[in-house]
């Protein structure tokens, strides 16, 4: 019977390692071509271990498009929405889970209804709006309505608080801090660690966004990462430098990479918890 | 409690001003010549009609629903690989973060990635075939390779996140209903179909539509891969579609009829999803 476990274990075992080399190779072969010159990418039969093994279209991309800003744009979007929007979220997830006021729950609803509202249905009317004001071609259409909130960061975030005594909040209320001071020293570090996990999926859900971007942005110091390297791609397929290509987006996919291994086990708590609740 | 109202105030400004405002807006422009320059004559049901007589939106249609059977063979994919990982063999936790790192990856750069895996003479996926001695076509290029090219590649980002949600539901299934089914001898193929099988059922669909939402939503692949809706826009989405239109043609208000259809379905879709929710909680 022990054997048999065994067997089958290991039958498992080469599975689930088939799985990952089938998940990993595209992504290997992506960097063994960033470092390959041009002509060693068309080699019959192809190499994967690039051989010259050069770091030239890692110096080469920096010139040959606007990677700098690109990152510059990026990380300038990404981090403004997501530290003054995790802000006003749990602010109105804490008021949501804890403070009363007319029309709590109907307002509650309201803002849930708005997540089945796609964006495909309001990026033209959007996109309108942002034209009169003279913000096309600016970051500030990424940016501002993040500001506001985001409706899934809040649903989270109340569900969180509801789970914390209410004996806290009629402590601090009877000591008379003002409900603002009630969040910032009191629930908001309790909250944290539901925040800090939420912040990380909305940064790098902005770090990676592409339909937005491409919608309100022309100039190339104005591009967001992404777009950047999208734009090398149809610049520099013609010419078949791909290792310029594939070095460009290693070079967009490393951040959330290391991101991702960082807080690996927080983000994959967080995406499992979701899925679960939903 | 006026903190109350007001702490929850910003959002609330937010969904008006960026959620509501526009999608009332597209829904009336659905009914105008918008053109997103100053005309906007109220022209009635015109641009529904004229949608319904155009090819390529039902092209761009059909490509979107093709595009889902990758949400089953997804599935079934993630669902075996959990049932393995759920095993407890090493190096689970491992095979966890290698198998989601496809999803946080760029869409940009992993539809950048698979345009150049998918080329027709030095692409992986034709290096691979060679091995099995296939000759791959040009897949993105020929009409009858493109879709299943895409599905292919999606299948491969998603697979993770599937995986994932899988294993959670997996591992939540009390163990003491296996012992139960093993005392009354039950094969272990019995308590994967009676035990296992209707525990996954939420959980499954839940996947399903929210699968269903973001597939119908397709973009960023479309336009990085083939950019020109493919060959005779064999690959072209619905959102693909309308956003040709709205900023390619500047015909806003038809492209804000097909993102008002399209916003149906999803409502539609969202809403069997509310009602199925709510029967499985009662169940319980």
């Amino acid at each position: 019977m022990k054997a048999r476990k065994r067997l089958t274990d290991t039958l498992i075992f080469l599975l689930l390692l088939s799985g990952a080399v089938f998940m990993i190779a595209p992504l290997l072969w992506m960097l063994s071509t960033s470092l390959k010159t041009r002509e060693a990418v068309f080699a019959l039969p192809p190499q994967w271990i690039p051989d010259p093994f050069v770091f030239v279209k890692y110096r080469e991309i920096w010139e040959k498009g606007p990677l700098l800003s690109g990152i510059r744009n990026s990380v300038i979007v990404s981090v403004t929405v997501t530290v003054v929007g995790a802000f006003t979220s749990s602010l109105a997830a804490f008021s949501f889970a804890k403070l009363r006021f007319p029309g709590k729950n109907a307002i509650f609803l309201m803002l849930l209804g708005s997540i089945m509202i796609p964006y495909p249905v309001i990026m033209i009317p959007q996109f309108l709006m942002f034209s009169h004001v003279g913000w096309v071609d600016t970051l500030l259409p990424l940016i501002v309505p993040g500001l506001f909130g985001n409706v899934l960061m809040i649903f989270f975030l109340r569900q969180y608080l509801v789970s914390v005594p209410e004996t806290i909040i009629e402590a601090a209320k009877i000591d008379g801090t003002s409900y603002f001071g009630l969040f910032s020293r009191i629930v908001f570090p309790l909250m944290s660690p539901a925040v800090a996990a939420q912040i990380i999926l909305w940064f790098m859900g902005l770090w990676n966004d592409y339909l937005a971007p491409i919608i309100y942005l022309n100039s190339p110091e104005k591009l967001t990462l992404q777009l950047v390297i999208a734009n090398f791609n149809a610049n520099y397929a013609i010419q078949t430098d791909y290792p310029l290509i594939m070095a460009a987006s290693v070079v967009a996919l490393l951040p959330m990479l290391i991101v991702f291994l960082i807080f690996q086990r927080r983000i994959i708590e967080s995406v499992v918890i979701s899925g679960v609740k939903g | 409690m006026i903190y109350g109202f007001l702490f929850v105030l910003p959002p609330v400004i937010g969904f008006a001003v960026f959620g509501l405002f526009p999608a009332l807006y597209s829904i009336y422009g659905a009914f105008t010549d918008w053109d997103g320059l100053g005309r906007m004559d109220f022209i009635g049901l015109a641009n529904f009609r004229d949608i319904f007589q155009d090819e390529q939106f039902f092209k761009a249609a059909y490509n979107t629903f093709f595009l889902m059977i990758g949400i089953p063979i997804g599935l079934a994919l993630a669902l075996l690989l959990a049932l393995a990982l759920n095993r407890g063999i090493p190096g689970t936790t491992t095979f966890r973060v290698i198998y989601y790192i496809p999803v946080i990856s760029s869409l940009a750069a992993i539809s950048i990635l698979w345009s150049w895996a998918y080329n027709g003479d030095f692409g992986l996926v034709n290096q691979f075939l060679e091995l099995l001695g296939i000759e791959g076509p040009n897949w993105l290029s020929d009409k009858t390779t493109v879709k299943p090219a895409l599905i292919l590649m999606m299948v491969w980002k998603n697979l993770g996140y599937t995986m994932l949600l899988y294993l959670a539901a997996l591992q939540s299934v009390p163990k003491d209903y296996y012992e139960a089914a093993q005392i009354d001898g039950a094969s272990s193929f019995q308590s994967l179909w009676r035990i296992t099988w209707p525990m996954l059922k939420p959980v499954t669909f839940f996947i399903v539509v929210t699968n269903i939402i973001g597939g119908s939503q397709i973009f960023t692949e479309i336009n990085i891969m083939t950019p020109t809706g493919g060959p005779e826009y064999s690959s072209a989405t619905i959102v693909f579609y309308v956003w040709q239109k709205a900023f390619g043609n500047l015909q806003m208000g038809y492209a804000s009829a097909m993102a008002v259809i399209l916003g149906l379905f999803i409502f539609v879709v969202t809403l069997i999803q509310f009602r199925m929710n709510e029967r499985t909680s009662r169940d319980y």
